[in-house]
């Protein structure tokens, strides 16, 4: 089917009202349903850590879950609020494979951070002293 | 199976058709958002960076736990949960108000539209107030061995360490008088009976005894790059909120107008849309690195 408007462009989605209007609903449910449960884990967090001893290693396991979401929620958003998904896997290559280059790039810099901060505490004792969090009293 | 067939059968590069089956300018729009997502990125990441850099850094909860009308009441999380609620429900508006634009639909545009811009002003006026509420706070630190009244900016911010009690009872002792009287005011509706004290009046030492050091919650100051970090790159996104309103307002004038009914598409929408949608993406990571983690 010709674009109207664009002849070059030769396939033309369209969605019939009703099918449409079922996955922008179901998208919209599941966008709140993971949205309300990032909360609740944000909120778990914020108990755990008011807590007299925080475990940390369980902390990170839901800091890590939260991030997992959000992923999920950026995948929906891009493939069906913004059509992605409907798009040919030419676009979606173009668009998809230069985002890998963020893998490196936050891997790198946190290691960085990591590594800097790692350096400071082994051979600047009285920066450690003055920095890390103290027991809560 | 047979739509599959058909479309990889497609010879999509010999000529008299797009190989992307798509028009320049959504393509284009597509580039600029791949780049722009290398923009935020790159400051998410910085802000990572120095994050894991740190042997403190702020807790959330402690920062963003007010609410407007609500006081003092610790409400960690619930404002930012409107706000990002805002956004979802205005990148819905915007999905229908494209799809009406595939239909041809003028008044659906239109009404779509009007609310995606209803609620791309809500969430500017919810991170307005934020911001104020921030900037604005009223919060004691003990920062350079005196205690001291600060909200968050890019210079200072009351979010460090609680601070030792033993810490604090010497910088109470070289704290200005003027901040003495602030900070016993500020601690005085502890005190019911004190709440009408006239501070000023009292001599130092008492003054010293009338502050209610535990009621404050005095913490040290923060590190400096929190409130950049946090100002910069939620500003540079509300920034983008504040373009995407103005274009989507652009596009509401223009199909009242009835430019895209003559020209016979609503193509102009589905790239506004792309744009709005990208800004909601935006802050579901601005959401994850700020508030939840």
């Amino acid at each position: 089917m010709q674009h109207p408007a664009f002849e070059e462009v030769t396939i033309h989605h369209h969605t019939d009202d009703a099918t449409f209007k079922k996955k922008v609903k179901n998208t919209t449910i599941l966008l709140s349903v993971i949205t309300v449960v990032e909360l609740i884990i944000g909120l778990t967090i914020y108990n755990i850590h008011k807590g007299e001893a925080p475990n940390e290693l369980l902390v990170l396991m839901f800091k890590g879950m939260v991030c997992i979401l959000t992923l999920a929620k950026a995948y929906y958003i891009v493939s069906v609020f913004m059509h992605l998904g409907d798009e040919i896997r030419n676009v979606i290559m173009t668009i998809v494979v230069p985002l890998l280059l963020f893998i490196w790039f936050i891997t790198a810099f946190i290691w960085d951070g990591n590594s800097y901060k790692n350096l400071r505490n082994k051979y600047d004792a009285h920066y450690k002293e003055t920095s890390v969090t103290p027991a809560k009293h | 199976m047979a739509t599959t067939a058909t479309v990889q059968q497609t010879k999509w590069w010999t000529g008299g058709k797009s190989p992307f089956n798509m028009e320049y300018g959504k393509l284009m729009m597509w580039y600029f958002l791949m780049s722009d997502a290398f923009t935020f990125g790159a400051f998410l990441i910085s802000y990572g960076s120095i994050r894991f850099s740190q042997n403190f850094w702020p807790d959330p909860s402690v920062v963003f736990n007010a609410f407007p009308g609500a006081g003092h009441a610790n409400l960690p999380l619930a404002f930012v949960s409107v706000m990002t609620f805002i956004l979802i429900i205005s990148s819905v508006t915007m999905v229908l108000a494209v799809h009406a634009g595939h239909n041809n639909d003028k008044q659906g545009v239109v009404k779509w539209l009007f609310w995606t811009i209803v609620g791309g002003a809500a969430f500017l006026g919810c991170q307005a107030w934020e911001w104020h509420h921030l900037i604005t706070g009223e919060h004691a630190v003990l920062v350079n061995g005196q205690l001291d009244i600060v909200g968050q900016t890019t210079r200072i911010n009351p979010w460090g360490r609680l601070a030792a009690q033993a810490d604090i009872a010497t910088a109470i002792q070289n704290t200005p008088r003027e901040m003495l009287i602030r900070l016993a005011e500020m601690g005085g509706h502890e005190h019911a009976g004190t709440a009408h004290t006239n501070f000023a009046s009292l001599p130092n030492a008492e003054l010293i005894k009338a502050i209610d050091v535990e009621g404050l919650h005095i913490r040290e100051n923060g590190p400096v790059a929190f409130g950049g970090y946090f100002f910069g790159i939620t500003g540079f996104h509300g920034f983008h909120v504040f373009s995407g309103v103005i274009i989507n307002i652009i596009m509401l004038l223009m199909t009242q107008k009835d430019v895209f009914a003559r020209r016979g598409h609503y193509l102009m929408i589905e790239k506004a849309g792309l744009y709005w949608h990208f800004v909601d993406l935006v802050w579901v990571f601005v959401f994850l690195c700020f508030y939840l983690i």
